[in-house]
């Protein structure tokens, strides 16, 4: 990993977190203007796109090893030192999250050339990628910014693009239409939440700095009514954009209506960036030491969890609609995610942390090949699913290994984050938790296993007289999705890179509020 | 004889006003009150005034609506540019004061300043337009006969 450092200039790595931000904004700005009548324009806007989410990851690889190797990389927006200009902080905890949002973004770039062909009218390709450059440019900027105000506008640049990413499915099914729409109330309100929190925040502190809040915070204590207010705010804002169980409802419609790649994108990332939010402002902004927070954290936050996991699983299996099935245990894995939150012990949060890596790998996987059945078969209900297993061996094969690991199933990376998941929780004494992640994996297996079943183990359709002939969906849309499944599997057999990764960033969540102000950086 | 001879004259006399006070807004914006975001909107409420008096067709020829796309896209050019530009002059991104690193008034910061915030009105003003657009081309004008 540092070779990767070694190969990229060193202007790119002190430049890199503002670098990372820019370079999609700008190339969706370029994108846009690209004439959407020449049919040309779609494949310059893809290789665009494909081009600009490399070298992010590059330079993303470049920052992880830099941060593993000299610890956070700071960043002074036009040369003005935090607190009083805009500061860029990554550090051990946003470091894989950036990685993990450019990787995804470079498979999914991949996927999308045949996908957006087929599910995108002509005239609105190139918008169509502009507005996915823009929504990675904010997931990207929100990630890697430490200044709390900053967040807010990323977050809306990139839920805005989202909406209208989420409503362009609607040439596939007008229903996108409705759950673009939805979405974007429930996102409204979430970003409400979060600003007027931040508001608060503000308030009480006079800065917007997120290491100078947590500076003042000390001072003040736990006691002031103004900062409760404002951690409840932000919770809740941050738990509607991260589908926290009973504020996930816009989840489901806008992942089975958008169009796949958007899906595969989405269900990878967006819902991670913004857990990543609350763990950056629930443990190193506000003291998780406070009585309220712990509580919080231990009462509701577990809770939700618990719950999530159970009834997201539950009506997960009673769905008919595919993606629907996917979407519905997202909501339950970010159950996980915030169970193993919840403890806020080592053990707990390395779990939560690892099994948002691993879930992203395994649900974008699940995703992309739930697109491919579509793009070949125009597949979209369980029942539908039948004998894909011999039209469509190689993707069902990469969708059956993604599937084992949302079950869970030993040599699969699900099994290392449930199990590191389980041994968290025995470790606090928390049994029925150990329970409830058993009884979810139970339900994992009906709602994965009604699927594999209908395509294994069903005959395929008729067509007239004929069953319908192999058509293996086109290699571009294979290789992202095999990455995808062959990493859920490698990272199951070698967890130790992820692990690692997770151990660093709970390091750096036990370590509490991060206090000093970064000092001169950046080409000075 | 146009019913609306009245409103026609005035507006006629007041929109080459609103959109030089759209650009006082803008220039004056590093002294006093005022900025890109304020100048592009009453520069895009001129051409609004103009579309709501004289009928949408006549402001989309005054104002093509593929301009306000490219000028939408323009202004974030104008605006990430500038940070490209300091990149390029060795600074952080969007400092400024490379542009003019000698001045003892900081004329760099001026300078910057006063592009970044042409970009946001040129971004601004073709935006506000795009929705009207949007939203007016949705129904018919009113013939005169109608009023």
């Amino acid at each position: 990993m540092s070779s990767i450092s070694h190969i990229l200039p060193s202007w790119v790595l002190t430049h890199g977190p503002a670098l990372l931000v820019v370079l999609p904004l700008l190339m969706a700005v370029l994108v846009a203007l690209l004439p959407s009548k020449n049919t040309g324009a779609e494949k310059i806007a893809w290789m665009a796109v494909l081009s600009t989410a490399i070298i992010c990851a590059f330079i993303a690889f470049g920052i992880l090893g830099q941060v593993v190797s000299h610890g956070p990389v700071k960043y002074a927006m036009g040369g003005w030192e935090p607190p009083i200009g805009i500061g860029y902080y990554i550090d051990a905890l946003s470091a894989p999250i950036l990685l993990l949002i450019t990787l995804i973004a470079v498979l999914c770039t991949l996927y999308a050339l045949p996908s957006v062909v087929a599910e995108i009218e002509p005239k609105k390709r190139s918008p169509f990628y502009a507005a996915f450059l823009v929504s990675f440019a904010g997931l990207l900027g929100m990630v890697a910014t430490g200044d709390a105000f900053n967040v807010f506008v990323f977050l809306e640049v990139s839920s805005l693009s989202t909406y209208v990413l989420v409503a362009m499915g609607a040439s596939r099914d007008r229903r996108a239409l409705t759950s673009a729409y939805k979405y974007l109330m429930m996102g409204s309100i979430g970003a409400t939440f979060f600003v007027i929190g931040i508001g608060f925040l503000y308030m009480q502190t006079g800065t917007l700095n997120m290491m100078d809040i947590a500076r003042i915070l000390q001072d003040v204590g736990p006691d002031s009514r103004v900062v409760k207010l404002a951690f409840v705010f932000i919770v809740v804002g941050l738990g509607l954009k991260l589908a926290m169980f009973p504020l996930h409802t816009w989840l489901p419609g806008a992942y089975a209506y958008a169009p796949s790649f958007v899906t595969a994108f989405l269900a990878a990332t967006a819902t991670k960036a913004a857990l990543y939010l609350l763990l950056r402002f629930g443990f190193t902004v506000f003291d998780p030491s406070w009585t309220f927070i712990s509580k919080f954290f231990m009462y509701l936050l577990a809770g939700a969890g618990i719950l999530g996991m159970l009834i997201a699983s539950l009506q997960a299996i009673f769905q008919n609609d595919i993606r629907r099935v996917l979407a519905f245990s997202s909501v339950a894995q970010v159950g996980y995610m915030l169970l193993g939150i919840g403890m806020t012990t080592t053990l707990g949060l390395t779990a939560g942390y690892l099994h948002m890596l691993n879930h992203a790998m395994m649900k974008g996987a699940l995703f992309l090949a739930v697109g491919a059945f579509w793009y070949r078969f125009g597949i979209t209900q369980v029942s539908d699913m039948r004998g894909l297993g011999k039209t469509m061996p190689l993707t069902m094969a990469g969708f059956t290994i993604a599937g084992l690991s949302l079950i869970g199933v030993p040599g699969t990376a699900g099994f290392v984050s449930k199990l590191a998941l389980v041994r968290a929780a025995a470790e606090n004494g928390w049994w029925w938790a150990v329970g409830v992640i058993v009884v979810t994996s139970i339900l994992a297996i009906i709602y994965i296993g009604r699927l594999i079943e209908q395509a294994y183990f069903q005959p395929a359709p008729k067509q007239g007289a004929a069953t319908v002939a192999k058509n293996e969906a086109p290699m571009i849309m294979l290789i992202p999705l095999w990455i995808l499944a062959l990493s859920a599997l490698v990272f199951g057999i070698d967890a130790e890179w992820t692990t690692g990764l997770a151990e660093a960033a709970a390091h750096v969540l036990e370590g509490g509020p991060i206090l000093n102000t970064p000092p001169l950086s950046g080409g000075h | 004889m146009n019913p609306h001879v009245i409103l026609r004259v005035v507006a006629k006399m007041l929109i080459p006003l609103i959109a030089l006070f759209a650009f006082y807004v803008q220039f004056h914006g590093d002294f006093g009150p005022g900025g890109g975001f304020q100048a592009g909107v009453i520069f895009a409420s001129s051409i609004i005034l103009y579309a709501l008096i004289f009928g949408m067709a006549a402001a989309k020829k005054a104002m093509p609506p593929s301009w306000v796309r490219i000028g939408m896209s323009l202004g974030v050019l104008l605006y990430g540019g500038t940070g490209v530009a300091t990149w390029l002059l060795g600074g952080n991104f969007l400092d400024y004061t490379r542009f003019a690193p000698e001045s003892t008034h900081a004329a760099g910061q001026h300078w910057g300043i006063f592009s970044v915030e042409l970009g946001v009105l040129c971004t601004v003003a073709c935006a506000m337009l795009a929705i009207f657009y949007a939203f007016g081309s949705r129904v018919q004008d009113l013939s005169d006969e109608d009023w």
